[in-house]
């Protein structure tokens, strides 16, 4: 493994040997000294063009807690406000020595470029691409889920036969898309729920089931329940009348949460719209993975990095 | 390419036997002892000696699991090593004897690894080690405080420790 640009790329192999060192570098949080020493003397550059606040740290922690060099470079307060291109701008980390670089950026494909162009030989890490992929979150997503099902005996193990149901702005969702593509390769069963207005086109080219009717989902019984942040800046057309209408059919709220098992995992990437999407009950449940899932991140960005600057030949 | 055995399984359980009435002398009983295999065959070498001093002293045989993998120093230039579990017992290792298990102690690189990793974990009171077999060549200067067989080779030899419990059988070979 070179690059980590999308989950759709990943072996069945790769991604769980990504867990299962993921599951080490867990342990590391629990010790007395959080560090280790592996990538000293590596330097990571965190390409941030869209703001970001729980990624942009996770990765500024995993890198730290691995020993490496990191630098943030956010386009706000940079060249890039002046107009420089992402090629330049790429030229100039190369430049300074950056042995990876994490990138952000509103247009889907970015890093692909970044990674294909020639411009620098850096490791680049896909932390979110337009509409397209956002590959770490979902491979948190999987470990967390992973780990609920099976605690410590979580290492080698898929995600066979577990049933996730991803609810809301699939359309626009870089989260969802990764989280399909992973959860298929794992063996996970993923059906979508979200208004006809939120769908994708080709969706029926997806490895999945799709509805619009929640309650029919919630009925179901799925495994795990993943509710999808509305993006209000993606929101350039009227997607649906207004948020109260949302929120009624297509919202996590306490009477579709009391109808849940209560081992049924409740997930949202993050930030959450309280009220909106989730109501502040099914965000702050015993169901609910999300501050699981921020502390996962870390984990699962070690083992990239990790996976990714160790070593010098294939995954 | 030939394969000689050096150790038959009753050699290989009799060194065990012996190592961990050793550790006990010098460390005048079974107080304060953590025994730390080091994955993946010192890892079972570990639990076997600490199955050894539970029979000889119960209670004096606490086994870890300590990976090393994130601390060598030969991580570039080598394919990419997927790390192992990482458990130490509970309570810790401040001020306990730590004995670090390995299987067959070569440059000394693991160990010197093995100790970083240590540090990350605690201040332990002592620490020494425990191999099955030591075939010289030493690169650092670390030696064993608790040897199988000692088994002068040559650097294009190769030693191969096989155990039951991951490999079906059990041997000590040396190919060369």
């Amino acid at each position: 493994m070179r690059h980590l640009l999308s989950t759709r790329d990943l072996s069945r192999d790769e991604a769980i040997q990504i867990l299962d060192v993921a599951e080490d570098m867990a342990d590391v949080a629990n010790r007395e000294v959080k560090k280790l020493p592996t990538l000293r003397g590596k330097t990571v550059i965190n390409l941030f063009f869209e703001d970001s606040t729980r990624t942009r740290t996770s990765f500024e922690l995993a890198a730290k807690r691995l020993s490496a060099d990191l630098v943030n470079f956010s386009a706000k307060g940079s060249s890039v406000s002046k107009g420089e291109s992402l090629k330049d701008t790429a030229q100039t980390l190369a430049a300074v020595g950056a042995d990876a670089v994490v990138i952000r950026h509103a247009s889907s494909g970015a890093p692909q470029t970044l990674a294909t162009s020639g411009w620098i030989d850096a490791a680049v890490l896909n932390a979110g691409d337009g509409t397209h992929e956002h590959p770490t979150q979902a491979l948190l997503d999987a470990f967390t889920m992973r780990r609920r099902l099976h605690g410590a005996a979580s290492r080698g193990k898929s995600l066979d036969g577990l049933t996730v149901t991803i609810v809301g702005d699939i359309l626009h969702s870089r989260v969802a898309r990764s989280n399909v593509w992973l959860l298929d390769t794992l063996g996970a069963t993923v059906r979508l729920v979200a208004p006809a207005t939120l769908l994708p086109a080709d969706i029926s080219t997806w490895p999945v089931t799709a509805g619009f009717d929640l309650d029919d989902a919630v009925d179901a019984d799925p495994d795990v329940v993943m509710m999808l942040r509305i993006q209000a800046e993606r929101m350039h057309a009227a997607f649906f009348p207004n948020a109260r209408e949302y929120s009624r059919q297509w919202g996590l709220g306490d009477e579709r949460l009391a109808r849940l098992r209560p081992d049924t995992m409740v997930m949202h990437p993050g930030p959450m719209n309280r009220g909106l999407e989730i109501s502040a009950n099914a965000a702050d449940s015993s169901r609910s993975t999300v501050l699981e899932q921020v502390a996962n991140g870390v984990s699962v960005r070690m083992a990239v990095l990790y996976l990714l600057l160790s070593g010098s030949a294939e995954l | 390419m030939t394969a000689r055995t050096v150790l038959q399984p009753a050699d290989i359980t009799r060194a065990l036997t012996r190592i961990s009435h050793e550790i006990l002398e010098s460390n005048r009983g079974g107080e304060n002892l953590i025994i730390l295999g080091i994955p993946t065959r010192g890892v079972a070498l570990a639990h076997r000696i600490g199955a050894i001093l539970e029979s000889i002293e119960p209670g004096s045989g606490r086994v870890g699991e300590l990976d090393v993998t994130m601390y060598r120093d030969d991580l570039a230039g080598q394919p990419t090593r997927a790390p192992a579990r990482t458990h130490i017992p509970a309570g810790g290792i401040d001020g306990t004897t730590v004995v670090l298990v390995d299987d067959v102690l070569y440059s000394g690189r693991t160990i010197r690894a093995a100790l970083d990793a240590l540090g990350d974990h605690g201040r332990p009171r002592a620490v020494r080690l425990a191999v099955l077999v030591d075939r010289g060549h030493r690169e650092l200067p670390i030696r064993a405080d608790f040897v199988g067989k000692n088994l002068p080779t040559s650097a294009d030899e190769r030693i191969r420790v096989r155990l039951t419990e991951i490999d079906g059988i059990e041997e000590v070979t040396i190919e060369s």
